[in-house]
């Protein structure tokens, strides 16, 4: 059963339309991948499933409706969100930011072992935790992003763009770490990617999207074997 | 040296009282870039409100608590209904919708309770205490203890619990807050009850100094400003230290320059504000933000 399910999402900045209808779907424990251009409306595909902007179409989550709620209240529910540019709290120390991921959680029991859980998958997290985030390097605040995301112990994780502007070695790293809480929590995830090699390899299935409008879909193994996809994503 | 001392500490007193106004400034400042020049009515009128209390024939302390109780909703009203609907409005809009609040708290108390000077008690003895040759105001040593309490728990409020920490979260990063679940329009609510409730204990403790009228706090907040100023406006530390160091000051100017005496002390307060934009226009500890436009 889809966990999530997007259908005819269209979303507009001012009168300037980039979703022309949208739709896709994220497999309860799977991982998702939506690939595209910059520009093409990754990213505004998921601020408009966390309702961060008006739109039109439908969103369900669990199968229930979730467009037009507040984005606290999706969050609420279970769908952590590490954004385009990681969203870090610069003059928080990294456990605060941490702390305040699982803000939205209703239980709080078992906060200091989802903690150490955090801090053994990145470890180089509990080395800084009292330091200020905005001194982290960029791979450090984008897994200090990630590991905010799991500190709410979502059911749906999503994640734009994490490996942008890092070195291989660290996106890698970050990549691990999906992969490893997608096993071994069942944590579905929604990845957003230009990195398309990446993020296929991670992925079970993916959505190519174009100005807006989902231009092909499958098993990852299956788009990654395409020949047009090969040409234009993954460059060989 | 006597008077040195007497005059610090008197000083640190009514500073005290400047840095607490000046931190509720800092505080609604920080979370949405905009001075509340009410700040100081809403103050003056929760200090009448405690008068109301007290000529009912509430105790002291009684009167007090449900004070800052009474003025914390009011303050958390006045965001709800006055504020949320300009908060999406450009600055200059909500700085005029705070204007407003000032003329309308400040014609209100005087149609209710006239513009007449009114005595306020304070809850300290009225002899003085005396320590060798050095004779101190149990008022002012009063003053700086109920500001001491008044700071120490907003430290910890802030520092070590999750609502607090939330709240710091939502005035520096409102679209990350509500990613992590935070209600960010309720944080800056709680923000302005919490400045209502700073303002009416300083105006509850500088009332039996200047008197209750509907103009008390007028002369209050502009030494506020110069205390935010100095701090850098974006430092709740910063603005009490401001507070205690514009108190000081003060006195000392007043005591030691003759031609100051106590009718120029104002102006000592606009000098440091105009000095500091000069030479450190983000105060002595605040930061500097940069804005990307
Ligand atoms: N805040 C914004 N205001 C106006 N236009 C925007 C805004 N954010 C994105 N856009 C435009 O919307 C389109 C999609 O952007 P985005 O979703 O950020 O793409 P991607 O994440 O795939 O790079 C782009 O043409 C971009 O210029
Ligand atoms: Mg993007």
């Amino acid at each position: 059963m889809a966990l999530l399910e997007v259908e005819h999402l269209e979303a507009q900045y001012g009168w300037t339309k980039v979703l022309h209808g949208v739709s896709f779907a994220v497999e309860d424990g799977g991982i998702t991948t939506i690939l595209g251009a910059n520009g093409a409306g990754k990213t505004t595909t998921l601020r408009a499933v966390c309702g961060m902007l008006r739109t039109a179409g439908t969103v369900r989550f669990d199968g229930r409706r979730i467009d037009g709620k507040a984005t606290e209240d999706i969050v609420r529910l279970g769908i952590a969100h590490a954004p385009e540019g990681r969203g870090t709290f610069v003059q928080l120390t990294v456990e605060e930011n941490l702390r305040l991921g699982a803000y939205g959680r209703r239980d709080l029991r078992d906060l200091a072992r989802d903690y150490d859980r955090v801090y053994q998958l990145f470890p180089v997290l509990a080395q800084r935790r009292h330091q200020t985030a905005g001194t982290l390097s960029g791979g450090e605040q984008q897994m200090l992003a990630v590991a905010r995301a799991l500190m709410l112990r979502p059911r749906l994780l999503l994640l734009d763009e994490p490996s942008l502007g890092l070195a291989p070695l660290v996106v890698r790293e970050i990549f691990r770490v999906v992969r490893t809480i997608n096993r071994e929590e069942r944590v579905s995830v929604l990845l957003v990617e230009q990195n398309a090699a990446m993020a296929l390899s991670l992925a079970d299935h993916a959505y190519l999207v174009e100005t807006g409008r989902v231009v092909m879909s499958g098993a990852a193994a299956d788009l990654r074997r395409d020949d047009a996809v090969r040409r234009s994503y993954l460059g060989y | 040296m006597e008077t040195f001392i007497q005059q610090v500490v008197s000083g640190l007193a009514t500073g005290g009282i400047y840095g607490s106004v000046a931190l509720a400034l800092v505080m609604i400042y920080q979370a949405t870039d905009v001075v509340n020049f009410a700040q100081g009515e809403m103050a003056m009128f929760s200090t009448y409100l405690a008068w109301t209390l007290l000529q009912a024939g509430l105790p002291y302390w009684a009167a007090f608590f449900l004070t800052v109780a009474i003025s914390f909703a009011g303050g958390l009203l006045i965001e709800r209904v006055i504020v949320r609907p300009v908060e999406q409005a450009p600055v200059l809009t909500i700085v005029i919708v705070c204007i407003g609040l000032l003329v309308i708290l400040n014609s209100v108390a005087g149609w209710i309770y006239s513009y007449i000077q009114k005595p306020f008690p304070s809850p300290f003895p009225q002899t003085p205490i005396h320590a060798g040759a050095i004779v101190f105001g149990a008022h002012d040593i009063g003053v700086i203890a109920v500001t001491l309490v008044v700071l120490a728990f907003l430290y910890v409020f802030f520092r070590y619990t999750t609502l607090g920490l939330a709240m710091r979260a939502a005035a520096q990063n409102p679209i990350s807050s509500r990613l992590v679940g935070i209600r960010v329009g309720w944080m800056l609510a709680l923000g302005w009850a919490l400045a209502a409730a700073i303002g009416a204990v300083a105006g509850m403790m500088v009332a039996p100094i200047v008197f209750l009228d509907p103009t008390m706090m007028s002369g209050i907040l502009i030494y506020a400003f110069a205390s935010a100023t100095l701090g850098g406006f974006t430092s709740p530390g910063g603005a009490v230290l401001g507070g205690l160091l514009v108190g000081v000051t003060e006195n000392l100017v007043g005591t030691y320059v003759p031609f100051i005496g106590t009718e120029l002390k104002l102006t000592v307060a606009l000098a440091m504000i105009l000095v500091v934009l000069v030479v450190k226009p983000s105060g002595l500890f605040g930061r500097v933000v940069v804005r990307r436009v």
